[in-house]
């Protein structure tokens, strides 16, 4: 490969920066559609109430309103579906509710829509929501998980007995870890809450739906990260409009973290009422809204308990967890608990015996669904806290206590795959390595004199420790069915080469931040010998893109990836038949290397852009093969990925206040080969942000009456540039061994590895002085690390 | 009853009528078309909106049209000139200062306010001019680096 068409592994600078630094995005709000009306909603200010009476009458005469639609108009409109079904233990389907567009007798959560008002402007939508009256009668809710199961608890569903959505479980059989259990020398057992978080994309969600009557054709113009799924789920459940009439478009979107995959009802509702109106309606969320509806994150209520052997060697793990589902099914919110959490039960770990149990809650909540890790992040926060907290309890130390337990290194080439007991089959990993390398880049030996010598001065440092895996690459359609998603989880990746070279490569993965159209146009331009400025990436248009699955669950460059080089292994194929025609020479005897089909062992040779040119100019041409150039692939693939690492965080807590202070985070990540180091990196010091906000700062509060108490960003803390330090982050790199670039993955490995690390500094810093501190309830505010002090 | 404002933006004049309650962003986003001015929050938390008003730092959200009677606003699409990126453009692309690129705008013009009063800020002191813009990808790390970036460069 000649130096200038490297580019597989260089930071190289991001092609799409230069449209967002200058102003020139293009988000769904920017967007006006000639003739456009704008909207809003009037939502439920309870948390579960009966809708006495509803009275649009004076709103509907407010000016500049065009229409508005209650529940009773929807009545006969599906609701939005859920993507995976989850059984019960005994086999039965789970509960499934319907999650109506509009609510027409009884709201489950505050915000639930009641009617959807469209008016000329923004601010006359406004105004008339205010106008619209509605009589409400307030009944009792319930907002956890825990007592939500409790006999007598207020039922979100009344067909639904105690709350329960599912019940579930995995691992070896409960007996069996029972007596593994008995066993231990020592049992470290954990009651914690994972508290519910909001994605907060700083973008708030937006769409615009409009119809053509001349074609009979819908577009929905929509902040997700995913145009073709919603496109499916809106046509084929909700709406029943044919899909190739509906054209669901994603443009830039500013950020999703999980919040963007699911359809939501607003998508739906302003893709059926521009037809029903003969004109483009937009809505965008305000940032209120987007605190009551956008699908949260987390929420579960957790009992775990792990056994050690007199030497330290785990025998067993427990878990029990309550997991907060919200009033209504998101998309993908009854895998996350199960498949996507209890699957990572083994950890980086040899533990023989594993059993998780997992019961689904319906409460008056909004939705919970995947955020940035999505189950991994409660896993590994289990799994991590255990860990640290055990070795404080034994007295041994933390970082020993991991390498007595490590699986051994394994390349999942010439060592087989490492069998969980959880379903899972690791492809590969070096989970020592990450751990020394991170002690090594922390100076952990420095660091416990540096503790002792700060307690002289009254100073309270702790090092905590999180050594994670995921499985993301999400995934073999195969498994993912059996395990009962709704959908195939591969990719599509096409390549269309121009007669004179030039490449237009449309994916199904979908950026909104990630850096696709360069990332990807790294790899096929390095696979084609072609320099980065011949290549475009085009992605986020279900009538330019065939079917894709879209980002979620660090899949882009993985599944979406693979997909493009599977498209660019044919080209090249084909290129050789094309080149051996014209250089009358055997297709076996071609190579191409460097952008050029040389025959072997000659200086005979035709560039790509010729082979490119005679694949549409085919005067001179094989007579048994079709002209052009253009490949589409699928992937589909042959497992999850598992990127691990290590991450040690560094706290200082100030005695007085209880405050903690992030003083450094060390990352060293594997996540297999990388392409652009730059934007990976990028991708851990916005994970580990988010993870550590979770640690100190953020957490929905519901109060009694089911109202988010903090719905608003002088509420809600958010990082800041001055909670954070600057991240030290390094890798490791163990290719997967079943996808063509080796690659696993990097966006959600910074927000699973680094909650726990956080936490458990915390929880070394107090041991430290003494102070033996079992748990603290996250996010570890000033107030409740200085209550656990005294 | 609307009010008549003449404003200054980006070195052009205009001249609008707006309603008494159009916020300033809405007046910049919807009437003038200026859409690189995001909004992020209803609250002025999350600085995405942040603009130039006279020279100054300003979250477009907090400050009605009708205040900015005239005024001289810069927006982000009024930074570079003569086809020239601004040095904190050039830094943010050159550290990887973004990601999704919605709080870039507001970040942006956050960090020029910051480095025309202080030229040479050390990491605290951007990380505190930084606590009024919010940002969800990039952790922060990369935008301070951009803006160190850019002072060197300025």
């Amino acid at each position: 490969m000649s130096a200038s068409t490297s580019y597989i592994g260089k930071s190289i600078k991001r092609v799409e920066d230069k449209r967002f630094i200058t102003g020139k995005g293009n988000y769904t709000d920017d967007i006006v559609l000639p003739g456009m009306v704008h909207s809003a909603f009037v939502r439920s200010p309870y948390a579960n109430a009966k809708i006495k009476k509803l009275d649009i009458t004076k709103a509907k005469a407010m000016p500049g309103v065009v229409a508005i639609f209650t529940g009773a108009d929807m009545a006969a409109v599906n609701g939005v579906p859920c993507g995976w079904q989850v059984n019960f233990k005994n086999g039965a389907t789970m509960k499934e509710p319907k999650h109506p567009l509009l609510v027409a007798d009884r709201t489950k959560h505050v915000g639930d829509p009641v009617a959807f008002v469209i008016a000329e402007t923004r601010e006359q939508a406004k105004d008339a929501v205010e106008a619209v009256k509605v009589d409400y009668e307030k009944l009792p809710c319930v907002t956890s998980p825990a007592a939500a199961v409790k006999p007598g608890a207020p039922l979100v569903h009344d067909d639904i007995p105690n709350n329960i959505c599912f019940d579930w479980e995995l691992g070896n059989p409960k007996s069996e870890v029972d007596e593994a259990m008995s066993k231990a020398t020592h049992v470290t057992s954990l009651d914690f809450v994972n508290q519910r978080l909001v994605p907060n994309a700083m973008e708030p969600r937006s769409y615009i739906g409009s119809y053509d009557p001349l074609h009979e054709k819908y577009t929905l113009y929509t902040s997700t990260q995913n145009p073709h799924l919603i496109r499916l789920l809106m046509c084929a459940f909700v709406l029943g409009i044919p899909e190739h009439k509906v054209r669901v478009v994603g443009p830039d979107v500013g950020g999703g973290f999980g919040s963007k995959i699911y359809h939501y009802t607003e998508e739906a509702l302003v893709t059926l009422c521009s037809q029903k109106i003969g004109r483009p309606i937009k809505w965008t969320s305000e940032r209120g809204e987007s605190f009551l509806m956008d699908a949260h994150g987390r929420d579960h209520v957790t009992k775990a308990e792990m056994g050690f052997d007199k030497d330290g060697k785990i025998l067993a793990l427990r878990v029990k967890t309550f997991a907060n589902l919200g009033a209504y099914l998101s998309t993908f919110s009854t895998c996350v608990p199960t498949y996507l959490h209890g699957t990572l039960m083994q950890g980086l770990y040899t533990t023989p015996k594993i059993n998780v149990d997992v019961t689904g809650v319906f409460t008056h909540t909004n939705a919970v669904d995947a955020y940035r890790g999505a189950g991994r992040p409660e896993a590994t926060y289990l799994l991590e806290r255990l860990l640290d907290l055990g070795a404080l309890e034994m007295g041994v130390d933390p970082t020993d206590l991991r390498f007595k337990n490590f699986i051994p290194p394994f390349d999942g080439v010439k060592q087989p795959g490492y069998q969980t007991q959880v379903a899972l089959q690791y492809d590969s990993g070096n989970y020592e390595g990450v751990l020394k390398k991170g002690l090594e880049a922390f100076g952990y030996k420095e660091f416990r004199r540096q503790q002792k010598e700060a307690a002289k001065s009254g100073k309270l440092l702790g090092v905590g420790f999180s050594t994670y895996i995921e499985a993301c690459g999400i995934a073999p359609s195969a498994v993912v069915g059996s395990l009962g998603a709704r959908a195939g989880l591969y990719e599509v990746g096409e390549v269309r080469i121009q007669p004179t070279g030039k490449v237009s490569v449309f994916t199904g993965s979908h950026s909104h931040g990630q850096g696709h159209e360069t990332t990807f146009s790294q790899v096929v331009a390095d696979k084609l010998g072609i320099p980065m400025e011949d290549v475009e990436i085009i992605h986020g248009d279900s009538d330019s893109v065939a079917f894709g699955m879209g980002t979620y669950g660090s899949r882009s460059i993985a599944v979406g990836g693979s997909a493009i080089v599977k498209s660019i292994e044919k080209i090249i194929e084909k290129g050789k038949k094309i080149a051996a025609h014209k250089l009358e020479a055997s297709s076996e005897d071609i190579e191409f290397a460097d952008g050029r089909f040389t025959i072997k062992g000659t200086d005979k040779s035709m560039a790509f852009g010729e082979v490119a040119l005679t694949a549409y100019v085919p005067h001179v041409y094989p007579k048994d093969l079709e002209p052009g150039l253009d490949f589409v692939s699928f992937y589909d693939p042959a497992n999850f990925t598992y990127p691990f690492g290590c991450h040690i965080a560094m706290v200082e807590i100030d005695q007085e206040t209880g405050k903690v202070t992030l003083k450094r985070f060390v990352a060293v990540d594997d996540v297999g080969t990388v392409i652009n180091p730059m934007i990976v990196e990028g991708q851990i010091h916005g994970g580990v942000a988010q993870g550590v906000g979770q640690a100190l700062l953020e957490g929905v509060e519901y109060d009694e009456d089911g109202q988010i108490s903090n719905g608003s960003y002088m509420d809600y803390c958010m990082p800041r540039a001055d909670d954070m330090p600057m991240f030290e982050t390094s890798g490791q790199v163990t290719p997967c061994p079943h996808n063509p670039l080796g690659v696993k993955g990097a966006g959600e490995a910074g927000c699973i590895g680094s909650t726990p690390a956080v936490v458990n500094a915390v929880i070394d810093a107090l041991w430290s002085s003494g102070k033996k501190v079992k748990d603290i309830r996250m996010p570890l505010t000033p107030e409740r690390v200085w209550t656990a002090m005294q | 009853m609307n009010v008549k404002i003449k404003v200054k933006v980006n070195g052009v004049e205009h001249s609008h009528e707006v309603e008494p309650r159009t916020l300033l962003v809405h007046y910049l986003r919807d009437t003038l078309r200026l859409t690189g001015t995001h909004i992020g929050c209803d609250t002025s938390g999350c600085g995405a909106c942040t603009i130039h008003v006279n020279g100054k730092a300003v979250k477009s959200c907090t400050m009605l049209a009708a205040q900015a009677d005239g005024t001289q606003i810069t927006t982000i699409e009024g930074l570079s000139s003569n086809g020239k990126l601004h040095p904190l453009q050039e830094g943010f692309h050159q550290e990887h200062g973004l990601q999704c690129g919605f709080c870039t705008p507001g970040m942006i013009m956050t960090a020029a306010d910051l480095l025309s009063t202080n030229p040479k800020p050390t990491e605290e002191e951007i990380r505190h001019a930084l606590e009024g813009n919010l940002c969800r990808c990039t952790g922060y790390h990369n935008i301070v680096k951009s803006i160190q970036h850019a002072a060197k460069k300025m």
